[in-house]
């Protein structure tokens, strides 16, 4: 009530005078400390813990190392990015990265767009258990699913047991455990839920009466899905597709255990050598850097082409251009 | 009527048999059950070409799910449904020469106006040529040329109406399905909209069946009404019968206004009988297999009740004396609620403006015979 009545005599101009040192400036002022309270601690929070360290990480990125390991603060220096994009070693680990991130995005996708689909159009009785049962175990700790992965993939391991006592093989299967291919399974593993979620949250909310209408207009269930559902959920398959690029891409964890050899060439676990064993902070400031590029090129550009495909919202977008136009559209506004 | 085996029962009225191969629609003791619910119970109705027939009824009485049935969103439990002369009850949607109006319109959020209208004849691979003539045809018909590039919800509820029928329409189906299409429209558009619709129905030629619990609209642009009631099909007849002649008091209540008289039969001849009600002798025609002493209701539209001056009333009406309640000014028509000494009520319309209306005023009430019907129950 008293609040109210503040706001409302905040609308007049020049009451400010006219009020000075009365009742209302006084609970006014309360009020303003009030929401300054509350929002001191969310913004700081962001301040000390998000910006600052990404700025000092940018400073630190200029910084430059000698032979002797000192670190040399002034002048700031590029010589550690002409250093990154001169040598082919850290474009070649970018790559690398991108390339299992891209084949984990793969993966999930495949595994987690059926699974979504089954869940929002063909599970009727325990829906929300069926979806509890595939987010549950984002709750397991990450290094409980990925140490399950070592115990499965072993040479000792559950899989070349099996395959073992089945007569398949009669040597343990090495190339299980420690490749590449070890850190895509678990990495698939871990992060298809991220993918189904939004996924799922799609193709719930597309009207059924859409596939009935397809079906209405001669279009038998393949073209239903290519026609309707496809298109109607691309914003949540986007939004899946970059959850589990970004995330998996930035892993170090997984390659470490199950990696071996090849789990030197992820830029993550680079990015950890640089600062941990070869003590080459600024090195390793500079690779982080242009990693957080480009995630957030990434993300920009994901975001931005979810919003072109989402058709709830925003009357005033054209409703029929290729992805590419998309970002042009969006660029020019 | 002549025996004839292949006839329909439900399809039929006195002097008006059908035989299947006049119907392009049939359904032939259709159900619909839902657990132990039935939700569409043994229900036959044969569509003749051209025909613009209306399922009516409560919230509840399966005319949906009957709708549902027919363009195949739903399979019947029991029963056949014929096109044009072959079975299609147990095709899918998508082999069906039918097309859905939807409540909502259903149109496809991610596509344009015209592609929305061309789905249907792309799907059916029809040549880019004529899909570009028939759309634009199509949205020619229904005034949305100048819309074609829109997104649907860039459009407003007429407009988003429009394109949902110029999108069934374009295919030419051999029968259009509407789901409640008005439902969504405030009054006056939906007004405009029941007159364009029939309009539009008698220039395409193409069987509606239309789904409504309007009873208005469903009076206003039906060739003939199917009033549904609990699954079945209480009354199936033109606008006039079901409004002037209902068969039961259900449809009396269910279609415009009336008021429900409850008396008791005397002296059923041949000629007629005469109703008890509350000390009056009221002439009727009774009920088909009517007995003297049976209770029946008597139905009297508002519209058909004159008042009469004191003293001899015409020939041929039936009178009754009540005392003025209440009248109330309506534009038009002046409503008065008149008080019978039984205590039952009687609501009329006068369309006479200046009609005196003073409470307690005593009021004798009459109409023509004919005019009231008699109903069993």
């Amino acid at each position: 009530m008293l609040v109210g009545q503040s706001n409302a005599r905040c609308a007049l101009p020049g009451e400010r005078a006219i009020a000075r040192g009365s009742r209302w400036d006084r609970l006014r002022a309360r009020r303003w400390f009030r929401t300054t309270a509350a929002g001191v601690l969310p913004v700081g929070w962001v301040v000390v813990f998000l910006l600052v360290p990404y700025a000092l990480l940018l400073v630190q990125s200029l910084w430059r190392l000698t032979d002797t390991q000192e670190i040399v603060r002034w002048p700031l220096t590029l010589a550690n990015y002409q250093r990154l994009f001169g040598t082919a070693l850290y474009p070649q680990t970018i790559l690398f990265s991108a390339g299992i991130a891209l084949r984990v995005t793969l993966f999930s996708l495949v595994l987690a767009f059926p699974l979504a689909y089954l869940l929002a159009f063909k599970v009727r009785r325990h829906k929300n258990l069926m979806y509890m049962a595939v987010i549950i175990p984002l709750w397991v700790s990450y290094l409980v699913r990925a140490y399950a992965w070592k115990i499965i993939l072993g040479q000792e391991g559950i899989l070349n047991g099996m395959l073992a006592s089945l007569g398949l093989i009669s040597a343990p299967l090495e190339f299980l455990l420690y490749s590449k291919w070890a850190v895509i399974i678990a990495l698939t593993h871990i992060y298809t839920p991220f993918a189904l979620m939004p996924i799922y949250a799609v193709l719930e909310a597309i009207p059924p009466n859409l596939k009935e209408a397809s079906h209405d207009l001669y279009a038998g269930r393949l073209r239903t899905f290519l026609h309707v559902v496809l298109p109607l959920s691309l914003p949540g398959v986007l939004a899946g597709c970059t959850f589990a690029f970004v995330l998996s891409m930035g892993d170090f964890i997984a390659p470490q255990l199950l990696g071996g050899n090849d789990s030197a060439l992820m830029v993550s676990n680079v990015v950890v050598s640089l600062f941990g064993v070869a003590f080459n902070w600024p090195l390793g400031a500079a690779v982080s850097v242009v990693m957080l590029t480009l995630v957030l090129l990434l993300l920009t550009v994901a975001n931005r082409l979810e919003r072109h495909f989402d058709y709830r919202g925003d009357p005033g977008r054209p409703t029929k251009t290729d992805p590419l136009g998309a970002i042009v559209t969006e660029s020019r506004r | 009527m002549e025996p004839a085996p292949r006839q329909v029962p439900g399809s039929l009225e006195p002097g008006q048999g059908r035989t299947i191969t006049e119907s392009i629609l049939e359904l032939r003791g259709v159900s619909k059950r839902f657990g132990s619910f039935a939700a569409v119970d043994d229900l036959s109705l044969s569509v003749a070409p051209a025909e613009f027939i209306t399922l009516l009824g409560a919230s509840g009485s399966g005319k949906t799910t009957t709708l549902r049935m027919i363009a195949g969103f739903e399979a019947p439990s029991a029963g056949e449904i014929w096109m044009d002369g072959a079975p299609i009850h147990a095709l899918p949607p998508y082999k069906r020469d039918i097309n859905t109006v939807f409540q909502n319109y259903a149109l496809f959020p991610h596509m344009s106006v015209w592609d929305n209208v061309a789905y249907g004849p792309r799907m059916r691979r029809v040549p880019q040529a004529e899909v570009r003539t028939r759309v634009d045809a199509a949205l020619a018909m229904v005034h949305l040329e100048e819309l074609a590039k829109r997104a649907p919800r860039q459009l407003s509820g007429g407009q988003q109406q429009r394109v949902a029928l110029a999108r069934a329409l374009v295919n030419r189906p051999k029968v259009l399905l509407l789901d409640e299409p008005l439902g969504a429209l405030d009054l006056k558009l939906r007004k405009e909209m029941q007159l364009e619709l029939k309009h539009l129905q008698t220039q395409v030629g193409i069987t509606f069946v239309y789904v409504t619990h309007d009873q208005e609209e469903a009076l206003t642009m039906s060739t003939r009404i199917a009033l549904m009631r609990a699954g079945r099909i209480e009354q199936l007849g033109s606008p006039t019968e079901i409004y002037d002649r209902p068969a039961s008091r259900y449809v009396a209540d269910f279609i415009g206004e009336t008021n429900l008289l409850q008396g008791r039969l005397r002296d059923v001849s041949a000629g007629g009988a005469v109703v008890e009600v509350a000390g009056h002798q009221l002439r009727v025609r009774p009920p088909t297999g009517a007995v003297a002493g049976q209770e029946v209701w008597l139905s009297v539209r508002p519209e058909v009740l004159e008042i009469l001056p004191a003293g001899a009333a015409p020939p041929d009406y039936n009178v009754i004396d009540g005392t003025v309640e209440e009248g109330i000014y309506a534009g038009a028509v002046t409503k008065l609620r008149l008080r019978l000494a039984s205590g039952a009520t009687l609501v009329l319309h006068a369309a006479v403006t200046g009609v005196s209306a003073r409470p307690d005023q005593p009021a004798r009430v009459g109409w023509p015979v004919e005019r009231a019907v008699c109903l069993a129950g």
